[in-house]
């Protein structure tokens, strides 16, 4: 056999005339095989998923019934602060340990050397994240109904702050999630690399200890994090108004929730386009 | 016909700190050619083609596949070539045809999903979750994926490492039919006997340099080398080498005349000539 040219290789102007797949159809679709991955991996089930609501039910059952200030109960302060453990445990600890595994197993590797858009791979990972925290803040929330008589927000104000805490919240927690992934070595070490620091936080910004009982050395270090600003935020959605005495400021300060929240994604993009890898360390 | 080349590479080089891992290959690939770099571990073959897959940069030469330079090229290029990379990816909660028609997705004019699943072997898995594969299906999974979106140009890094031999012989049958099919590919492998079955030409590649190319039948001047010519002599076995052999043959059969007894007449095996290259003659 000699060597000959490719013969069905087509001419380039034909070639050129098949249009390549569009980043969004592609994102599209990737989301969907995300979302269905989530739910198909029982480790993020159980560990990612359900874990919050299963504290939830056993936070509020050990310590629920107190009462935290007039009409507030600490069931509700936790239902508030779960909602906020919740988003992060989807956006920021699913992605953050999915990536690294992700990257370990040489399935970026793979994908990077598909003609997929890069930007395909994140727009399917948004969507995912979405949709799943989406499902994640609607269990705790029916879990909060059900059992501490958390009430659903009660003005379009409230609805309104709900909205964009979460979408504030969610987009920081992911990309700093994104970034975080190139953190870890291996898929082994991606758990604990991202799940410890994420634990720590909860116990100080007001997710498995009310925001008022940490240590006010504690609640600084809190406040230089997005997790205490997502609860802050969300209890002004979620509980009384009066539980606002419960607050060290004396005030949601939802502008400054919204500041912190802004600052954060606009580093947690700098930092994911800066630090992003489709490879393994060292491998270049 | 002109012969167009896949891939042309002048001079590549590239260093790992202290590790010069390629030192200076050249290579030349023509269109539809089956084209084996062959060596032994640690020898630079997946380092040079993860180069050429644009994987990685190279710290010097001058690189085109497919008439563009890797570290620059964009999705019309990726579109083109397919790659089977060295480490089988583990997969996600997926069955085979729903990664298979994914990866289809990403291309302008994907293979049929279905059809490559079934060339590659994998019909009766179709449904099944990609963890539970076999190492032999992963890898034909592996090649699914790197086919599923017909391209021009394939790169097979060490397919068969750890295949058991029935499993090798459907894997090259898989390549061969690829092949006939007019893709082109560049296989590395540490196999010297995967080599000689699918290649056309093979690249001996050791020390990050190539040390001898060419044809199976001639490479490292095998067809050319000096043969040993043996015979029953009056005290025994005796040998001689020489590079014309038919010339001794004559001569013994001459000064004999008539049959030479116990007459051998051997060239170095494909082995023989790949171990000398690599530096481990025997």
């Amino acid at each position: 056999m000699t060597a000959q040219p490719a013969t069905r290789a087509m001419p380039a102007a034909a070639a050129e005339r098949v249009a390549l797949p569009s980043a969004w159809r592609t994102g599209l679709a990737r989301s969907a095989l995300e979302i269905r991955i989530f739910f198909r991996e029982k480790e993020a089930l159980a560990f990612i998923f359900a874990l919050p609501a299963v504290l939830l039910v056993l936070l509020g059952s050990i310590f629920g019934s107190q009462v935290a200030t007039r009409g507030v109960t600490v069931g509700e302060l936790f239902a508030a602060g779960l909602i906020g453990g919740g988003i992060v445990a989807t956006s920021f600890q699913y992605l953050g340990i999915g990536i690294a595994t992700e990257r370990d197993r040489g399935l970026l590797k793979r994908l990077y050397g598909t003609p997929m858009p890069r930007t395909a791979y994140f727009v399917g990972k948004i969507i995912q994240v979405l949709a799943v925290t989406a499902a994640e803040v609607a269990v705790l929330i029916a879990v909060g109904m059900v059992f501490y008589h958390l009430r659903l927000p009660s003005s379009p104000e409230r609805w309104w702050t709900f909205g964009w805490v979460f979408i504030l919240g969610t987009t920081a927690s992911s990309l700093l999630g994104i970034a975080a992934s190139s953190l870890a070595r291996s898929a082994r070490s991606a758990t604990p690399v991202i799940t410890m620091p994420f634990v720590v936080l909860q116990f100080i910004s007001g997710v498995y200890v009310p925001f008022v009982s940490v240590p006010p050395w504690l609640q600084h270090v809190a406040a230089f994090f997005p997790l205490k600003w997502i609860c802050q935020g969300l209890r002004s959605v979620f509980l009384p108004a009066q539980a606002v005495v419960l607050e060290p400021a004396h005030s949601f300060e939802l502008a400054r929730v919204a500041l912190v929240l802004g600052a954060w994604i606009a580093a947690g993009l700098v930092l994911c386009l800066t630090t992003f890898r489709w490879q393994r360390r060292g491998e270049r | 016909m002109s012969t167009e080349l896949a891939v042309r590479a002048r001079g590549l080089r590239k260093r790992y700190r202290a590790v010069t891992a390629v030192d200076g290959i050249d290579l030349d690939i023509g269109c539809g050619e089956v084209f084996a770099l062959l060596g032994p571990n640690g020898a630079g073959k997946t380092t040079t083609v993860e180069i050429l897959e644009g994987y990685r940069r190279r710290d010097g030469g001058d690189v085109s596949v497919l008439g563009a330079d890797p570290q620059m090229a964009g999705r019309r290029w990726r579109a083109r070539i397919g790659i089977v990379p060295q480490l089988a990816a583990e997969g996600p909660e997926l069955t085979v045809r729903e990664m298979v028609r994914h990866f289809a997705s990403l291309y302008p004019r994907p293979r049929d999903p279905d059809d490559v699943i079934d060339l590659a072997g994998l019909t009766g898995k179709a449904d099944s979750r990609v963890h539970q594969l076999s190492g032999g299906q992963n890898r034909r999974l592996d090649v699914a994926l790197g086919i599923v979106g017909n391209p021009e140009l394939l790169f097979l890094d060490e397919p068969t490492t750890g295949f058991d031999p029935q499993a090798r012989r459907q894997f090259w049958d898989l390549i061969r039919r690829l092949a006939a099919d007019s893709t082109t590919i560049l296989l590395t492998t540490h196999y010297l006997e995967e080599a000689e079955a699918l290649a056309n030409r093979i690249a001996v590649i050791s020390n990050g340099r190539i040390v001898a190319s060419g044809d199976p039948a001639t490479l490292g001047g095998r067809a050319t080398a000096r043969a040993r010519v043996s015979w029953l002599g009056s005290g025994g076995v005796q040998t001689v080498h020489t590079s014309t052999p038919t010339k001794v043959v004559t001569a013994l059969a001459e000064q004999l005349a008539g049959e030479v007894p116990g007459l051998t007449v051997t060239r170095p095996t494909l082995e023989d000539v790949y171990l000398g290259l690599i530096g481990e003659a025997p």
